[in-house]
């Protein structure tokens, strides 16, 4: 019970981090109507950044809040440079592109940081362990990630519901013609959301990184993730993305955990522990097929798209 | 055929890739007819995407798995002893086209972003199906000790024999897809890439045909996924990484969308760029930098990345559209 406990943090754990990806994702996709597969390398540079920085400060939440900043600007560079030209394209030029632009970012930080990879050490003190529950013990930085992650997601649904930003956010959403004819700067609303996309990419890249090793690639594998979160909440919609994120941790992690032992209980130990991962892997991948085929649209579908 | 230089170009590759072992052979550089085989094989296969993909209209972000399918199917045959390609090599076509049917039954039900990303994940269920094979060597992957036998006077083990058989699949390919393409089937497919809701009206059912094509395009990937098996003699869940797939996609675009010869175009201009590109900065740039250069050999990709940029954003029919746009005269 008190592992199944555990288990359901964990899960939640990378869900929210799975949302901070996707939310960008999400946005981007819903907004500028732009597919973008170099996400995963703004994470990757986001966790970069903060191990650089950190070294360099010798603080972790320091390095934390430069690397979140130096992130924005590399989003945002990133956009008036090449994603803007890309507007309005046919999706296969944006899956183009933007794999070429993951070659280049991973290319780049090979030539910046040298292919070893770097470690983000957690910092003294968030490096405890919380009791939860009498014989509970859970790691204080796991729990960090849960809350900073919460808050960011209460943040951002407070800036897209209750403020200008974001109701110029969702109206362009909605209809971006309308809203650049009613006199928005629609070009600088899109640098905006890219650059906010990127240091949401950044901050889970930056919180992820004490827990696995920073380095070239990292970025690839978890994209996928956040792609499959976005598909199956539906493309454009932030709560989709929100519950989709959460379920998706939550399957991902408990099937990895509890799956051994319940295959134990038809096959050979030795052949369920040699095909549980396997299998753990592919029930996101199911699960978001089963979706798309009763749901075409994903599970919240944004309307008027 | 008009003679246009495009025409003139296709058909100078092809004369040069039939004469390439002959210029092996002269003494020139072996390793050529080993990367050019590479080359043929990811040929057939991004032919195959190009089906679906130009004519159909169907992006798929997953097509290396049907490479690993077709791969897979002679390695675990090879392994379990039945060495004879008149065996593996259908195996891997029907086992390819099999999966080809429930991925693209699956699929086919949604459009857009959804079916690239839906091509996506269940070629990632596949990847990880072939990491679980822990008697086929799971992550690690599988040696084949022996390549697919044919009858006597066809050795596969012959690199120069391998070659041409490479060659003359991928030409059969490539008219199999002109065939397919100017059929009514073709038309259908091609029609409904324009306007699907015009052809339904018109009484097709084109979710069958863009089935039917699926099929089809990953049945010919099962086959390069055999051929490819055969000449790396291994086999490892990597052959259908996506990033495969997304190598795919680069080669059909860098060729030209829905060109008949554009994949072969792509796939030999991506694969030579590759190989000369680290030699090509050494060269030009050791008289600059001095040893430097050799430093920077090792990062090309950071010029590769901004180059495909620069081709969708400036030279959408790819390698194919420009040499069209040179006419005679």
């Amino acid at each position: 019970m008190l592992l199944l406990i555990e288990q359901i943090l964990n899960g939640l754990q990378l869900g929210l981090l799975l949302f901070l990806l996707a939310a960008g994702l999400t946005l981007v996709f819903g907004i500028m109507d732009l597919v973008n597969l170099a996400h995963g390398s703004l994470y990757m540079i986001g966790a970069y950044f903060a191990a650089t920085f950190a070294a360099l400060t010798g603080s972790f939440v320091f390095g934390a809040l430069l690397a979140l900043g130096a992130t924005l600007l590399v989003g945002m560079a990133v956009e008036v440079i090449a994603m803007r030209r890309l507007y309005g394209r046919d999706h296969l030029d944006h899956v183009l592109a933007t794999f070429g632009l993951i070659l280049f970012f991973n290319e780049l930080v090979r030539l910046v940081w040298g292919p070893a990879g770097m470690n983000l050490a957690i910092p003294g003190w968030l490096n405890t362990s919380v009791q939860l529950l009498p014989g509970l013990q859970y790691p204080a930085y796991r729990l960090a990630i849960i809350v900073v992650a919460l808050a960011v997601a209460l943040f951002l649904y407070l800036v897209v519901m209750r403020t200008r930003i974001g109701m110029l956010i969702r109206a362009g959403a909605t209809n971006r013609e309308m809203v650049s004819a009613l006199g928005v700067n629609i070009k600088l609303l899109y640098t905006l959301v890219f650059g906010l996309g990127a240091a949401l990419a950044g901050l889970a890249g930056l919180m992820q990184a004490p827990i696995l090793t920073v380095q070239i690639g990292m970025g690839e594998n978890i994209l996928i993730l956040a792609f499959v979160v976005i598909i199956i909440g539906g493309i454009g919609s932030i709560r989709g993305a929100l519950i989709a994120a959460i379920l998706v941790g939550l399957i991902d992690t408990i099937g990895r955990s509890f799956l051994p032992d319940l295959l134990r209980l038809f096959l050979s130990s030795r052949g369920a522990s040699a095909i549980a991962p396997a299998i753990s892997s592919m029930l996101i991948y199911i699960l978001m097929a089963l979706v798309l085929v009763v749901r075409p649209r994903g599970l919240f579908p944004v309307s008027g798209r | 055929m008009s003679f246009t230089v495009r025409n003139f170009a296709v058909a100078g590759l092809v004369a040069m890739l039939a004469l390439l072992p002959l210029y092996v052979f002269a003494g020139g550089n072996p390793f050529l007819l080993t990367l050019f085989t590479r080359i043929l094989i990811l040929a057939i296969a991004a032919t195959s995407l190009n089906l679906i993909m130009g004519y159909g209209g169907m992006v798929s972000f997953g097509h290396a798995a049907f490479i690993g399918t077709g791969g897979y199917a002679v390695g675990i045959l090879a392994q379990e002893g039945i060495a004879s390609g008149f065996v593996q090599w259908p195996v891997a076509i029907a086992v390819s086209a099999l999966i080809a049917l429930v991925i693209g039954a699956l699929s086919l039900r949604t459009r857009g972003v959804y079916f690239i990303m839906i091509t996506l994940g269940l070629a990632q269920v596949l990847y990880y199906f072939a990491s679980g094979l822990d008697r086929y060597g799971g992550d690690d992957g599988l040696t084949i000790y022996k390549r697919s036998e044919f009858f006597r006077g066809l050795n596969l083990s012959s690199k120069t024999t391998f070659y041409y058989v490479c060659f003359v699949v991928l030409l059969l390919v490539i008219a199999l897809v002109w065939r397919l393409v100017n059929s009514r089937f073709g038309l259908v497919i091609q029609g409904s890439r324009s306007n699907d809701r015009r052809m339904q009206a018109l009484g097709f059912p084109t979710v069958r045909y863009r089935l039917v094509c699926f099929v089809i395009a990953g049945a010919i990937c099962g086959l390069a996924g055999a051929l490819l098996a055969n000449h790396t003699e291994f086999i490892s869940p990597a052959m259908m990484h996506w990033t495969r797939s997304g190598d795919l996609i680069v080669m059909v675009v860098l060729g030209g969308l829905g060109a008949l010869f554009g994949p072969l175009i792509g796939a030999v201009a991506l694969l030579v760029f590759e190989e000369s590109l680290p030699i090509l900065i050494k060269q030009i740039g050791t008289p600059l930098i001095g040893s430097a250069a050799a430093q920077a050999s090792e990062y090309w990709q950071i010029v590769l990345g901004p180059l495909l940029l620069l081709i969708v954003l400036f030279a959408r029919g790819g390698i194919d559209g420009l040499l069209k746009g040179v006419r005679r005269g």
